[in-house]
């Protein structure tokens, strides 16, 4: 007798979806790992390809003999969350120990809790984490970024320190001294660290990007950054001897990176304006802690992950303000 | 112009497809057999007071409200009564209905002035406005179908120091009160006199969004036209953004005030009345019309000639979208309204009444559900939520009956325009997991408040 569909309203629905917000902030991605290929040439591209290969193939596997639920291999976030841990290790890890973060960042930090959306912690964190206390020689031994031109793609690297690692071992005084430390080299990328994080104008691209599709909201990274621009800057103020610049902490180690791809992930961290700003403070306030005093020359990934654990009770505490309900006054 | 406002939280902009926007108002002939139904507004069906085989004119009395909420229905032809039985409506349940056999000529009940003449001296009183509102059946036309008289009487205390007349037509697709603004200006404007005057205020402010600048000046080149004439009516320009025509939404954005949870518009001063009901409303007063018939959009992307038709209730849907082209393929839905909140259909033939604004067509690939995901928290349902909830925490909490939760995260603030389910990446069916919970949680409360 039915002829024709019944279902509720409404009958009409906008053309987003979770895979167009993956492969974008794909896309956004895809300068940084460009500069990354320019500085670190074959090892950056083979270390990316088996990351995001082992975590979509992980994923599949869990997903087709483990859950025995649907295959959501397409939709683009297994391959992100490669990508990100990719990013995170330095070029010349040895790639067994990628496949072994990758099986750790998608099997245990996202299969586990059910799969997409379910997971507390951003899983490429949970697997650059596991890696960084697992294998920490490995995990910090940086090579130094040299252009593909100079040296061939194929070129093995010379390894050698990061900014903030000479921070940590020599003090500010030292960091100024060493002659390749120039901000525009920081900001193009030529420097040591995770291949990923080392070029901000290829990142921030991106974002950009991000940004003016909507698919991140610009609340979070500005927190994160004035954040740590304040504090380290009253540092600086306090005892310009001792701490560096507020502007280099910007663009030195992960901040960039983690600030706009890792602490915008959706499903870790919390859904109000006012909560993102909240997990914004706590990131940097981590952060510049952790780099100034503690053991850890960075700690961007640690800071993101405590705040991810923070995140239902940020949620909980920052509701939106109900049309027509008025706040009770206090007493 | 006034500057352009709008409601401060949510909202969405789905694609606007007024295919009919040009299309003039074409008068549609009347079938052989026309299917009143009793039940046409928000509340308690009328009671039949005709019986088979009587003759009845147009504009008769056939149903009488039966209780406090329910609105009067009349016979919108000259016939016979065939027989009174049920028929299936929009909603899919068979309802009571009067089945007229019609006479070739329409015979009027005495007392309608039939010419088209404008009239604008507004002789009756408040209290006489509301009785005739009253008499004439006169129900919300947006879709809501609330009877407007009720609306009118202001309860003691409060007063309405605003009328305001919803021309918004959000909704995308229907173009019927844009049409209705268009070419019958003089007399919706009296009109909205008319309602200033049943609930004594000098103010009334038509609200309407940017997208219908044609409406806009000519409604402001005949204000100032007659200023003596309409003194007081104000046109406010809103933003085109759905849903700007929820009652609550087109308050706050031209007022600045907000409807208290859970209580009536009246608290903020204001009564809210459509376009559509407004003109019915001239021609209950001016002209003792009672309401038979309304414009109708027939629309859909694959429909031929979208159109805007004067039809009286009772006929069947049917034969409107034949009237537009005939029906298309691969038509899978038919809704009545608009895409964002209107009701799909399972028959075409359910007839028209007073809340039809519009017929629309979709084909598969337009309708159909897309793949349901995971949830990725990103927040979009409740940024997109113009009330302030949270979707996905109330389909969520609706989807394990926790009432209490959905009780106390606001579930019947829900307005039910379906701005979370449109702009969800997920495709989660939030607004029918969260109709279930409201449905749920009203019962709850009420019987609690019997207690």
């Amino acid at each position: 007798m039915n002829k024709y569909t019944i279902s509720g309203s409404p009958h009409v629905h906008s053309t987003e979806n979770t895979q167009k917000i993956m492969y974008r902030v794909l896309l956004a991605l895809v300068p940084a790992l460009l500069v990354a290929i320019y500085y670190f040439g074959w090892y950056a591209l083979r270390l990316t390809l088996v990351s995001m290969a082992a975590c979509m193939l992980t994923e599949w596997l869990i997903q087709k003999f483990l859950i025995k639920g649907p295959l959501t291999i397409n939709d683009g976030s297994a391959a992100l969350t490669g990508l990100l841990l990719a990013f995170n290790v330095p070029a010349n890890l040895p790639i067994w120990m990628v496949i072994v973060g990758s099986v750790v960042a998608i099997g245990i930090g996202k299969m586990a809790f059910g799969g997409l959306g379910k997971n507390p912690f951003n899983p490429a964190l949970v697997g650059r984490v596991f890696m960084l206390v697992s294998f920490p020689t490995a995990m910090t031994t940086w090579p130094k970024a040299a252009p593909i031109f100079d040296k061939g793609f194929f070129a093995d690297a010379v390894t050698g320190p990061t900014p903030l690692g000479i921070l940590k071992e020599a003090g500010a005084g030292s960091l100024a001294q060493a002659g390749d430390m120039q901000f525009l080299d920081m900001v193009l990328g030529n420097r040591g660290g995770a291949f990923g994080e080392v070029c901000a104008i290829a990142l921030l691209l991106g974002a950009i990007y991000l940004i003016a599709r909507k698919v991140i909201d610009i609340a979070t990274p500005l927190s994160i950054l004035l954040t740590v621009f304040i504090f380290t800057g009253i540092c600086y103020l306090i005892n310009p001897a001792n701490f560096i610049a507020p502007w280099y902490h910007l663009i030195y180690g992960g901040l960039i990176l983690g600030a706009f791809f890792m602490a915008t992930d959706m499903v870790t961290t919390p859904m109000t304006t006012q909560g993102k700003i909240l997990f914004g403070f706590g990131v940097g306030v981590i952060t510049v802690v952790i780099r100034l005093w503690g053991a850890y020359p960075e700690g961007v990934s640690f800071a993101i992950l405590i705040m991810n654990a923070l995140t239902p009770l940020i949620n909980k505490a920052f509701k939106p303000q109900v049309f027509g309900v008025v706040k009770p006054a206090k007493k | 112009m006034n500057p352009i406002k709008t409601f401060p939280r949510g909202g969405v902009h789905p694609e606007e497809n007024k295919l009919s926007a040009n299309q003039p108002i074409q008068d549609f002939p009347m079938p052989k057999q026309i299917i009143v139904p009793l039940g046409q507004c928000l509340g308690a069906p009328a009671d039949c007071i005709v019986k088979k085989g009587d003759r009845v004119l147009t504009g008769q009395l056939i149903g009488t409200a039966k209780g406090f909420v329910s609105a009067n229905v009349h016979s919108p032809a000259t016939g016979t009564v065939a027989k009174v039985d049920v028929v299936m409506d929009h909603t899919g349940y068979y309802k009571p209905a009067v089945f007229i056999d019609r006479e070739e000529q329409d015979e009027w009940v005495e007392g309608v002035i039939q010419t088209d003449e404008l009239l604008t001296e507004i002789k009756l009183d408040s209290k006489q406005i509301i009785d005739r509102v009253k008499d004439c059946g006169i129900v919300g036309m947006g879709g809501a179908t609330f009877p407007t008289h009720v609306k009118l009487m202001v309860p003691e205390g409060k007063k309405a120091e605003y009328i305001i007349i919803n021309a918004a037509e959000c909704e995308p697709y229907l173009t019927c009160d844009f049409r209705l603004l268009l070419e019958k200006t003089q007399e919706f404007l009296v009109g909205v006199k008319i309602l200033m005057k049943a609930v004594n205020t000098d103010k009334g402010i038509i609200g309407i969004e940017e997208n219908k600048m044609e409406a806009i000046e000519l409604l402001e080149k005949t204000i100032n036209a007659h200023r003596d004439l309409y003194k007081g009516i104000e046109v406010q320009p809103l933003k085109t953004k759905y849903p700007q025509g929820g009652e609550k939404q087109i308050i706050k954005a031209i007022t600045g005030r907000e409807v208290p949870s859970g209580k009536l518009p009246i608290e903020t001063g204001c009564v809210v009345v459509n376009v559509a009901s407004t003109y019915a409303i001239y021609e209950a007063v001016q002209k003792n019309k009672p309401l038979i018939e309304r414009i109708v959009t027939v629309t859909g992307k694959s429909v031929k000639k979208p159109c805007n038709l004067r039809v009286r209730f009772g006929t069947p849907a049917n034969l409107l979208i034949e009237a537009a082209g005939g029906l298309p393929e691969n038509i899978t839905d038919v809704i009545n309204g608009g895409p964002m909140m209107g009701k799909s259909v399972s028959v075409t033939d359910f007839p028209c009444m007073k809340g039809t604004s519009g017929i629309l067509l979709m084909t598969l690939d337009e309708a159909q559900d897309r793949r349901q995901t995971n949830c990725i928290r990103c927040g979009r349902c409740a940024k997109a939520c113009p009330m302030g909830l949270q979707p996905f925490l109330l389909h969520k909490v609706a989807k394990l009956n926790d009432f209490d939760e959905t009780e106390a995260n606001h579930i019947m603030d829900c307005i039910e325009c379906g701005s979370c389910e449109f702009t969800c990446p997920a495709n989660i069916p939030l607004l029918d997991y969260i109709r279930y919970g409201k449905a749920k949680t009203g019962a709850i409360i009420r019987a609690r408040n019997q207690k």
